[in-house]
């Protein structure tokens, strides 16, 4: 018995989401009192995969012979670490591998999928309780597992990773694997050289309440200053202030992060749908009736055009002396 | 082409949510249901464009009970040719995916289209299962779709940007924003509708690996603090010592 750990690590690294997912797995194998195996694929520094062991891996099966996200053999490679590993519990991020990969592999090994966990499974005896978000993210039904084998996808920013001194032993892993049918053609990167929304762990939103794209440099500096991603809400992205990518809410993207400061958007419920898991969410707006002050931590009734310099200034001073 | 796509019923995205039965069911009373929007307006529509472009016809498929009927007729209005409905109650993910792959194995559909996932319960698997059942490619999270004979190319959702990826037909694939454009359907395609076959067809047998045990709400949200325009020194203060996110 153990818990097999899928460690994504696109483009050769392993990355932040990965520790969260092996730190998630060691909490559950602690529960039932067994150990943990990493597998990964890719030309992944070896030292970067032995540091996994302080998230808790006790093992990582590495598979250098894949080099990009097939879902058809990456779902050959877990299913063979996980006969290898005689694991009962198979963890995935919920992300581009645990929308593909998770679910293909509980229909081939008929074991029971909750996508988007939220928390560590309550274990009584057999029973195998998950939590996850549901009615995008408006509530939180809790799922019984009913098969013996299972999978468990965890939605991205759920838990904080705890660190310990410890070294997982690395191990190669190539299987016969089938490949998959599809080429990889293009690669389209979003948004040049900044971070990646789904992964941000501040975010910097703007609305129509910017009045048109060429505003949106005090957002950006606010995000700068910060370390932030920046965002939207659709209707910037739809008249084309804004590149598709950066639209969050219900149509959109899903994201939560730590912080979410919303200048010049009203929080239609479509929006908040996309937002509502933000661990603390700061509003700008004008209208001191905008609906999102009633979702927000922090609320500035005022003038996105003075207020976020004055911030973007507080921040730089705040980074000055600390 | 012969396209074959998944739809599923959603509650209207401003339903108040609530739960009976001891918070084990989720309160349909007076909740306005609507065709999922991923179903309906990516998936649906592109699955009628690559129709009007290619010939062919296409199926919808849901599973559910005579409650999804008007769903079914919404899907039928836009433009469908017909529709299944595999009367079983549609609670797990594998049980469901596996009444569509029973339907579509010998009916040799060229494209199998899903939602990327349903606004209520956002898991995002019976695309994959129904490929992984029917042991077909599986495009998952695509943003734009183009065929050139038995050839498809589509746009999908990778880490930190996009891939384009290249596969033979038959394969099934998960839609989202970008692959076609909401339609409304007109007077005459609501006529139409009446009248289009609605198949009920009984389950094939199939398990639930999953079933939910209870639902909660969120705890409120506490009130929100009002911070002075003129003192943003104050919010990065409370930002850092007090919700300590910075």
């Amino acid at each position: 018995m153990s818990v097999l750990v899928f460690a994504e690590s696109n483009n050769n690294s392993i990355n932040k989401g990965a520790h969260e997912t092996v730190f998630y797995g060691k909490q559950i194998a602690s529960k039932l009192g067994t150990e943990v195996t990493v597998v990964t694929y890719g030309d992944v520094d070896e030292g970067a995969l032995s540091k996994l062991g302080s998230f808790g891996a006790d093992k990582v099966l590495v598979d250098r012979n894949i080099s990009e996200i097939d879902d058809e053999l990456l779902t050959g490679l877990v299913q063979k670490a996980a006969e290898q590993e005689n694991s009962d519990v198979i963890v995935f991020g919920f992300d581009v591998v645990g929308k593909s990969v998770a679910p293909r592999l509980s229909a081939r090994m008929k074991a029971g999928l909750v996508p988007g966990a939220v928390d560590v499974p309550e274990i009584e005896g057999d029973a195998f309780k998950v939590k996850k978000a549901v009615f995008s993210g408006k509530a939180f039904a809790t799922y019984t597992i009913n098969t013996e084998k299972k999978v468990i996808s965890l939605l991205p920013n759920s838990l904080q990773p705890e660190q310990v001194e410890k070294t997982a032993s690395v191990e190669d892993f190539a299987p016969e694997l089938k490949p998959g049918r599809l080429t990889i053609k293009d690669k389209i990167t979003a948004g040049g050289d900044g971070i990646p929304l789904p992964e941000a762990e501040l975010v910097v939103s703007a609305g129509r309440g910017l009045k048109g794209p060429e505003n949106w440099e005090i957002v950006e500096n606010l995000a700068k200053e910060l370390g932030a991603a920046t965002a939207c809400s659709r209707p910037v992205a739809d008249i084309g202030w804004r590149p598709h990518h950066e639209h969050v809410g219900q149509t959109g993207i899903a994201i939560r992060p730590n912080l979410y400061i919303a200048a010049g958007i009203s929080g239609a419920i479509q929006h908040l749908a996309g937002v509502n898991g933000s661990k603390t969410i700061v509003v700008i707006n004008t209208d001191p009736e905008a609906p999102f002050f009633k979702a927000a931590d922090y609320g500035i009734n005022g003038d996105a055009f003075e207020v976020l310099p004055k911030l973007t200034e507080a921040v730089k001073k705040f980074k000055a002396n600390n | 082409m012969n396209i074959l796509v998944c739809i599923s019923k959603a509650p209207d995205t401003t339903a108040k949510i609530s739960f009976t039965d001891n918070n084990t069911k989720f309160n349909e009373d007076k909740v306005q249901f609507i065709v999922n929007p991923y179903d309906e307006w990516y998936a649906l529509v592109r699955g009628l464009e690559l129709k009007e472009a290619n010939g062919g016809t296409v199926t919808t498929i849901s599973v559910g009970g005579p409650d999804l009927d008007p769903i079914i007729r919404k899907a039928l209005a836009i433009g469908a040719d017909k529709a299944v409905r595999v009367n079983a109650d549609a609670s797990d993910a594998y049980f469901v995916a596996k009444q569509i792959a029973d339907f579509a194995r010998d009916k040799g559909f060229d494209l199998i289209l899903a939602g990327k996932e349903t606004i209520n319960y956002n898991g995002s698997q019976v695309g994959a299962m129904v490929a992984e059942l029917l042991d077909l490619p599986y495009v998952s999270v695509a943003s734009k779709l183009e065929m050139d004979g038995s050839k498809a190319t589509v746009h999908r959702d990778a880490p930190g940007g996009e891939e384009v990826v290249e596969g033979e037909l038959p394969m099934v694939i998960s839609s989202a924003k970008g692959m076609a454009e909401q339609r409304i359907p007109n007077m005459r395609g609501i006529m139409a509708a009446r009248t289009k076959p609605l198949e009920v067809l009984e389950p094939s047998d199939g398990d639930h690996l999953t079933e939910v045990a209870h639902y909660e709400l969120p705890p409120e949200k506490g009130e929100v603090k009002m911070i002075d325009p003129e003192n943003m020194d104050e919010l990065v203060n409370l930002l850092h010592n007090e919700a300590k996110v910075i």
